[in-house]
């Protein structure tokens, strides 16, 4: 087994694709753009000192503040060299990030969950379709300007003898008793916990 | 912990049971027949054999499954779980109900033959409890259907889903009817 901070070198050197490898808190991490991603997920996969022949997950992060807003994070396993890798992406909603079903086939799910959830799109996709939500829902629930309760609620009306949908209405609104929130007031906090992970990378 | 085997329990008096079976007995044998009203024969055979509809949603579906096992045993009260809504009486609507799964719930409901009954199991059935304030799931399963007995819980325990059990029988035999 490599050491992860020789074969993020490695990774970089090798496959001309990835714009950063770096260690944190022990695991390594690579960064790309949405044109170079196909080629570094082809050589991670194939290079005889990586092998992440596994796509584990296909998951999103939504960053309001950025100018593109999304990152795509795509978590590698390679059960021959027992490592892990984390390859991240960043986009917007607009640009679309090629769809790493050819070199994964695992990833056409993931990526519809991701595109279901944050609404990245994703180019070439052979069936980009909504996964989790209800069928003909509208927005996508992980991004941090979603609302929480969302804008419809179902009920079953009597006289239309179906399930319909209206505006939601609230008999009470959510009340926030979590003071220490990072997403509420901008004020940097240590939260419980937080403080073991500034201590390592 | 253990098996306890009490000697005579206090639920069933044996005296009194022997008693009930010999004046029955003797009313059979002298006048050939027993009477008894028919609504309340059919509401003591309705509620003593209310098939359960299995609508299992999450984990309060665990704690449903706990109730037909050895410990407590639903199968004594003629509670059977059904696959089907064409054989049950009860839906146990047990676990949180989302937008998505809403219509279906209300088309199983629907399939269900009358006289049928609700039992709502848990804080999400009951009012959407944890997901009170999601965008995704239903603001209590009484939005969708019509619901007889509320089991308050976060699961609620077997035991729980047991007293609504009875206590659905006690309504059947209460309120029951032969009108429709």
């Amino acid at each position: 087994m490599e050491p992860i901070n020789e074969l993020g070198e490695h990774i970089a050197r090798a496959s001309g694709a990835a714009d950063a490898a770096y260690v944190r808190l022990g695991e390594l991490m690579l960064e790309t753009t949405p044109d170079k991603i196909i080629a570094l997920l082809t050589f991670l996969r194939d290079d005889p000192k990586c092998l992440f022949k596994q796509l584990v997950d296909v998951s999103g992060v939504d960053w309001p503040e950025r100018e593109k807003r999304f990152d795509v994070v795509y978590n590698l396993l390679s059960l021959v060299h027992n490592q892990r890798v984390r390859v991240k992406v960043a986009t917007d909603e607009a640009t679309p990030v090629p769809s790493a079903a050819p070199v994964f086939s695992s990833a056409t799910w993931f990526e519809r969950e991701t595109y279901d959830l944050y609404g990245v799109w994703f180019a070439d996709h052979p069936d980009l379709r909504r996964i989790l939500t209800d069928y003909g829902f509208e927005g996508h629930p992980l991004r941090k300007d979603f609302p929480l309760t969302g804008f419809v609620e179902v009920r079953w009306d009597d006289v239309q003898k179906r399930v319909i949908y209206e505006p939601v209405k609230l008999a009470q609104e959510f009340r926030k008793f979590d003071f220490l929130s990072p997403w509420e007031g901008g004020v940097e906090r240590v939260l419980p916990g937080d403080e073991k992970a500034t201590k390592a990378s | 912990m253990g098996v306890v085997t009490p000697a005579r329990s206090n639920l069933v008096n044996p005296a009194a049971d022997a008693a009930l079976s010999r004046a029955l007995n003797d009313e059979l044998a002298d006048k050939g027949f027993v009477v008894a009203q028919l609504d309340k024969l059919v509401n003591w055979a309705r509620s003593g054999s209310l098939w359960g509809l299995t609508f299992g949603l999450a984990c309060c579906g665990v704690e449903m499954i706990h109730c037909w096992m050895s410990r407590y045993d639903l199968d004594r009260f003629g509670v059977a779980p059904m696959p089907s809504p064409r054989s049950a009486d009860v839906m146990i609507v047990a676990g949180t109900l989302t937008n998505k799964m809403a219509p279906a719930l209300r088309k199983v409901y629907d399939q269900m033959a009358e006289p049928r009954y609700v039992i709502s199991m848990g804080s999400c059935a009951n009012g959407g409890g944890y997901y009170h304030y999601s965008y995704s799931v239903v603001r209590g399963c009484d939005r969708v259907v019509p619901v007889d007995i509320y089991v308050p819980g976060c699961p609620p325990t077997a035991e729980a889903l047991l007293y609504g059990v009875l206590q659905l029988q006690k309504k059947v035999r209460r309120v029951g009817t032969l009108v429709r």
